[in-house]
């Protein structure tokens, strides 16, 4: 067993790209992530860590860095936020359809303008659509777990695709708590390097990327959607993996008191250790609650959340992200709506939208969401006439 | 009401004090620069409403929030672009763009060559304080090879940038370097720049005492700016060679380039009448 440290969230990620002995770092400083390369240059100078750390002029140049060292075959790792996330946006997706396993840190933030360093998703859900496996850690120990199993699931041969591992900026990025730490022999038990996916090989040259025209593009994208589909079945193994190697239990999604509940939350994040301190107080009171904790994004886990809201009355998902003018208008209730609509779920299923640009979510905000929620038992879908509601904004 | 100080009819007041840590050399390129500006404005030969200020993000870049003129604080490294096209649009404005090593010289660096390559008609003022100062003092492409930063903590094994040898190259019409330990000279500089047409590149030597000077041994702002300033070579007439600098050699200030081409405003005026026979302004 690794041994117990006190560390910040940037740390713990940092310790795990350690600890998976990655070869190649690239990255370019931001708040909140920039503790994470700060350490790991620190690992590198003194000799910890056997890696090549490439300090480059941008984020785009970071992603493409690494792109190209996991394209010859190195375990590779950047970590970013907000506007260095989106300047990535552009090489997200040759990572992702070129099948390069790549472990990226995220720390979430508010993206510009006006510019705000703190905490929201904007920047993890602007990513949503790159083919990316995503994960979102609810404190520093799942920050860390998350990104060396990130490496086992990437380097999969049956999946070959890059991870992103979110965890709240300044909430989780900044606050110092015990974690366990894994060493590298252990890590490397648990993900050990192979490399199976494509490289470049100057004795059986290959071409990365090169034009695909109608004829061909297709297919690319069609294989990137079986590959991440694919990786559901990988996942649920690496978490059992990572049980018997370190203890640690964790499932794609977690579920709290939701067999009996008439209001099921759904929360990403470290806003679920909120909601959980809720809904543990609330139940003592006699209201029936329930909670889940959305730890895998992409893909995202339908069947899980299916079962969890089995015999709820309303589902009510809490998102850190506009997606201004689109239907759903909170990206996780989204992906809530289609799972229930899908299924045949004719019960309510409502969105509040907390917490932007760092706005602290409270314990007083997720009850005025439940004592809503609570109204509409009963209810359907369609007797609602606005899904969606911002909680905590100024009037 | 009482005056406090002769620049305070330039400054947002109510934004004052700056969000800049005590001793932080970009209070007196702020100053500095001001003071350039009020003896054009003073002279006639600049309206106080045609000044304009851009930056992107980072310690220098807030400097756009201060001023009393227009301004804009834009994304990182991409202050350029946006003053670019404020000048094309309003050619009566003096756009001048503010940011540091990081915001001109590493992520916005792609925008820089081609504002020079067209003499686009812009003060650039890029103060090098040899770090990302922001983000917390990591190594930047300025970095003098071999100093210790947050993320070369057994000191920086790249080879530093020089800015002057790239604007002198690709044409500037003025490329200077000063420094904060000479604001004097600096102001001259700067005045002098503001009075061209074409790109105007000043580069400042400057000090971050709480995440540069600190790393490197220095433990108050006093003793890094003495430091620096032992550092400044001055020179009349130095040539482009001269501006290799190293934490060894110390830093040459001085004017490197001062010509008049035709600046990328008259260029593309003097197209469009051209095809189209006149009438454009
Ligand atoms: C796309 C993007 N990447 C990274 C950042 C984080 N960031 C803010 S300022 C800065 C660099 C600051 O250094 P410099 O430009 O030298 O200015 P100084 O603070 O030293 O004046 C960085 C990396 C950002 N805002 N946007
Ligand atoms: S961090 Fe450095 S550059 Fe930024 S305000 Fe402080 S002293 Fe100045």
């Amino acid at each position: 067993m690794g041994k117990v440290i006190p560390i910040s969230g940037n740390y713990a990620v940092a310790y795990a790209a350690k600890a998976a002995d990655v070869d190649v770092i690239a990255a370019y400083p931001i708040t909140p992530q920039t503790a994470v390369v700060e350490k790991l240059s620190e690992f590198v100078a003194n000799g910890e860590l056997d890696a090549e750390f490439i300090h480059v002029e941008s984020e785009h140049s970071a992603l493409s860095a690494v792109v190209g060292a996991s394209a010859v075959g190195a375990r590779v790792f950047t970590a970013t936020s907000a506007q260095g996330l989106l300047l990535m946006y552009e090489i997200m997706h040759i990572a992702s359809t070129l099948r390069l396993p790549i472990v990226m840190g995220i720390a979430a933030r508010a993206i510009s303008a006006p510019i705000n360093i703190w905490c929201d998703h904007s920047d993890f859900m602007a990513a949503s659509d790159t083919g990316w496996i995503m994960f979102m850690a609810m404190n520093a120990q799942e920050a860390h777990d998350l990104v060396i199993a990130g490496f086992r699931i990437a380097e999969d041969p049956k999946v070959h695709l890059p991870v992103a591992v979110g965890y709240d900026g300044f909430l989780v990025s900044h606050t110092i708590e015990p974690v366990n730490i894994i060493e590298r022999d252990e890590a490397l038990k648990y993900a050990p390097k192979r490399v199976t996916w494509y490289t470049l090989n100057p004795d059986k040259p290959i071409t990365l990327g090169p034009l695909a025209s109608p004829d061909w593009y297709f297919e690319f994208r069609v294989q990137l959607q079986d590959a991440i589909e694919g990786a559901r079945e990988v996942i649920s193994n690496a978490f059992a993996e990572f049980a018997q190697h370190f203890g640690r239990k964790y499932g794609e999604v977690d579920a709290y008191y939701t067999d009996d509940a008439d209001v099921v939350l759904v929360t990403m994040g470290s806003a679920s250790g909120t909601a959980l301190a809720y809904v543990e107080e609330a139940r003592k009171e006699g209201v029936k609650v329930g909670l889940i904790n959305v730890r895998l994004f992409r893909p995202f886990p339908e069947e899980f959340i299916a079962k969890h809201i089995e015999n709820a009355k309303v589902v009510a998902v809490v998102d850190r992200a506009v997606n201004a003018g689109s239907s759903f208008v909170g990206p996780l209730y989204s992906d809530i709506a289609v799972t229930m609509f899908k299924r045949g779920f004719d019960i309510p299923v409502v969105n509040y939208i907390t917490g932007l640009g760092g706005r602290a979510v409270l314990k007083d905000h997720i009850d005025h969401m439940v004592k809503h929620a609570l109204s509409l038992v009963g209810k359907k879908m369609r007797d609602i006439k606005t899904h969606y509601a911002f909680v905590g904004v100024r009037e | 009401m009482a005056v406090a100080h002769p620049l305070d009819k330039y400054l947002r007041t109510d934004r004052i004090p700056t969000m800049w840590c005590p001793g932080c050399g970009l209070g007196i390129v702020m100053g500095t620069l001001l003071r350039a500006v009020d003896r054009r404005i003073k002279e006639g030969s600049l309206k106080r409403e045609n000044v304009g200020f851009a930056g992107g993000i980072g310690c220098t870049a807030r400097m756009t929030l201060y001023p009393l003129f227009d301004s804009a604080h834009v994304i990182h490294g991409r202050a350029i672009p946006f003053a670019l096209a404020v000048k094309i649009v309003k050619p009566e404005m003096k756009m001048i763009v503010v940011g540091g090593d990081g915001d001109l010289a590493a992520i916005g660096g792609n925008h820089i060559l081609h504002a020079i390559r067209r003499n686009a008609d812009l003060l650039v003022v890029m103060v090098n304080n040899m770090i990302y100062g922001m983000t917390g003092g990591q190594v930047a492409p300025t970095t003098p090879r071999g100093l210790y930063t947050t993320t070369t903590p057994y000191g920086n094994p790249e080879r530093e940038m020089n800015m002057i040898k790239l604007t002198a190259a690709l044409g500037a019409n003025y490329v200077a370097r000063g420094s904060i330990t000479h604001p004097q000279l600096l102001e001259q500089y700067l005045y002098k720049a503001l009075g061209k047409r074409g790109l105007a590149f000043v580069e400042v030597i400057s000090t971050c005492p709480e995440l540069f000077g600190r790393h490197i041994g220095f433990r108050s702002p006093v003793d890094l700016y003495m430091e620096i300033r032992k550092r400044i070579v001055i020179k009349a007439k130095p040539s482009i060679e001269e501006s290799d600098y190293s934490w060894e050699k110390g830093f040459v200030i001085g004017e490197f380039v001062d010509r008049d081409e035709p600046g990328f405003t008259d260029t593309i005026y003097e197209y469009l009448n051209k095809i189209r026979g006149g009438g454009v302004q």
